[in-house]
């Protein structure tokens, strides 16, 4: 089996330059590839064009590349939570695209599959239509949106086995997979990183011939963004 | 008048036994809080996850299972993780039987109008085009007024769009209203609450016949 393992993320971003397309999974800072977002901090690199349902917080996520300005344009769903974010984005400094979160997964989805563009009724006679291609079907209008194009994508998971395959945990799935379909390089970062063969293959989320190279992360904070619980005394 | 809550009860009244829901985030998340006894009905939440148990225990958070509003949940037995295109083939698809959301304005031709305020707020739409994009029932739970009390149940929006004649329904803090092509339909008062004082805080075409029946909470 073809081996894609590498050291560590310095070694997994090689050949990220400035102004590239990102991906980056993740929803909220759940799923995060927090040890590439790192690796890019610490390597500066620049005019990033980054492709992300959320922005990360002020202080974690994509927000560590927002302080420091390496990001140029977010595309994005959802942007709420992060002050930095918020100032850039009324500056000018940074240029933001919001589409549907439907149509966010979508457009990752359909870069990977090949398909380069598709119709959807998401966000027809609103400012997202503006400019698009409507056509109807079945008596209801929808508007053509194509397929992303990126560089790279990052991607977070729970295990990973050194031909790329990829199984994640809970809802950290999220954006993961298809973005990993979807990088023209994909670096999968992961919690746990085995031997080929170690993973049951009918379990695997992700096949490994959608991965380019695959390193286990050094650290996980996997910080909570809303610490939402109840009492062991209540009755529910 | 009713409180947060207590919108949130009514519209758990609308759940069937066997619906699969999409709550959207503040008043609409509530309404897991009051599902009736004798049915089931099962919680999708849009960042990938079918079965939304309640919050977990204190000291048995996961940050790996949360809600689209990044709260810290449960996975009930039976309920399944997916990703994100998947989550949105069973919301485009229309697998998902009703969808409750929040919202700034809501016209009588049903558009809702509920992710950016111009110049103030633009925090970005989420999943809700998606969703009114595409739900076979949407419901919309929400104050009657703004905070400056300016009515939110208008003839057009004024706030950019979110999505096009796609609200069925409305359960305010003041009313729960149908909306038809005659515009909104009164058809429960909160206790305590009047039709006139219903008709003050609706710009839009309100139609009252009949006699309106009080809210069973």
């Amino acid at each position: 089996m073809i081996n894609k393992a590498v050291r560590n993320a310095v070694e997994a971003i090689q050949g990220l330059k400035d102004g590239m397309t990102v991906m980056f999974g993740g929803f909220g800072l759940c799923g995060i590839p927090e040890n590439a977002i790192s690796a890019i901090r610490s390597a500066g690199i620049k005019n990033l064009t980054c492709i992300s349902n959320n922005a990360g917080v002020d202080d974690f996520g994509l927000g560590l590349l927002l302080q420091t300005r390496q990001i140029k344009k977010m595309i994005s769903s959802y942007v709420g939570e992060n002050e930095e974010f918020e100032r850039q984005m009324l500056s000018g400094e940074l240029e933001v695209e919001l589409i549907p979160q439907g149509t966010l997964a979508e457009r990752c989805r359909a870069a990977g599959a090949g398909i380069p563009a598709f119709y959807t009724p998401a966000g027809y006679g609103t400012e997202v239509a503006v400019g698009k291609e409507v056509k109807v079907f079945n008596g209801k209008p929808h508007i053509l949106e194509y397929a992303f194009e990126a560089d790279f994508a990052f991607v977070k998971a729970w295990k990973g086995d050194t031909a790329g395959n990829l199984i994640y945990k809970g809802t950290a799935l999220n954006f993961n997979h298809v973005m990993a379909m979807a990088g023209k390089i994909t670096v999968a970062e992961v919690e746990e990183l085995v031997p080929a063969g170690a993973l049951d293959p009918n379990f695997i989320h992700t096949p490994g011939i959608f991965v380019q190279r695959i390193f286990q992360g050094a650290h996980y904070e996997k910080r909570i963004e809303q610490r939402t619980v109840r009492k062991k005394d209540l009755v529910v | 008048m009713l409180s947060k809550e207590q919108i949130a009860k009514r519209i758990a009244r609308e759940l069937r036994d066997g619906y699969y829901v999409n709550l959207g985030i503040g008043i609409p998340t509530l309404v897991a809080n009051y599902v009736p006894e004798d049915i089931e009905v099962v919680f999708q939440s849009e960042n990938g996850l079918l079965g939304m148990g309640p919050f977990p225990y204190e000291g048995e958070e996961d940050p790996d299972v949360i809600n689209a509003g990044k709260q810290t949940v449960t996975v009930l037995p039976g309920g399944v993780f997916f990703d994100s295109s998947t989550s949105f083939a069973m919301i485009r698809g229309r697998h998902v039987h009703l969808t409750v959301l929040g919202a700034m304005e809501v016209s009588e031709k049903g558009d809702i109008a509920n992710w950016k305020i111009p110049g103030k707020m633009v925090k970005g739409m989420g999943g809700a085009m998606d969703l009114v994009a595409s739900a076979k029932n949407i419901i919309v739970a929400m104050m009657h007024t703004d905070k400056y009390g300016n009515s939110k149940l208008l003839k057009e929006c004024t706030l950019p769009i979110t999505g096009l004649q796609c609200v069925k329904k409305v359960v305010t803090n003041l009313a729960v209203l149908d909306i038809t092509e005659r515009g909104f339909e009164l058809r429960e008062l909160a206790p305590g609450v009047s039709v006139e004082t219903v008709r003050k805080a609706t710009e839009g075409t309100l139609i009252v016949e009949g006699d309106i029946k009080t809210m069973e909470i």
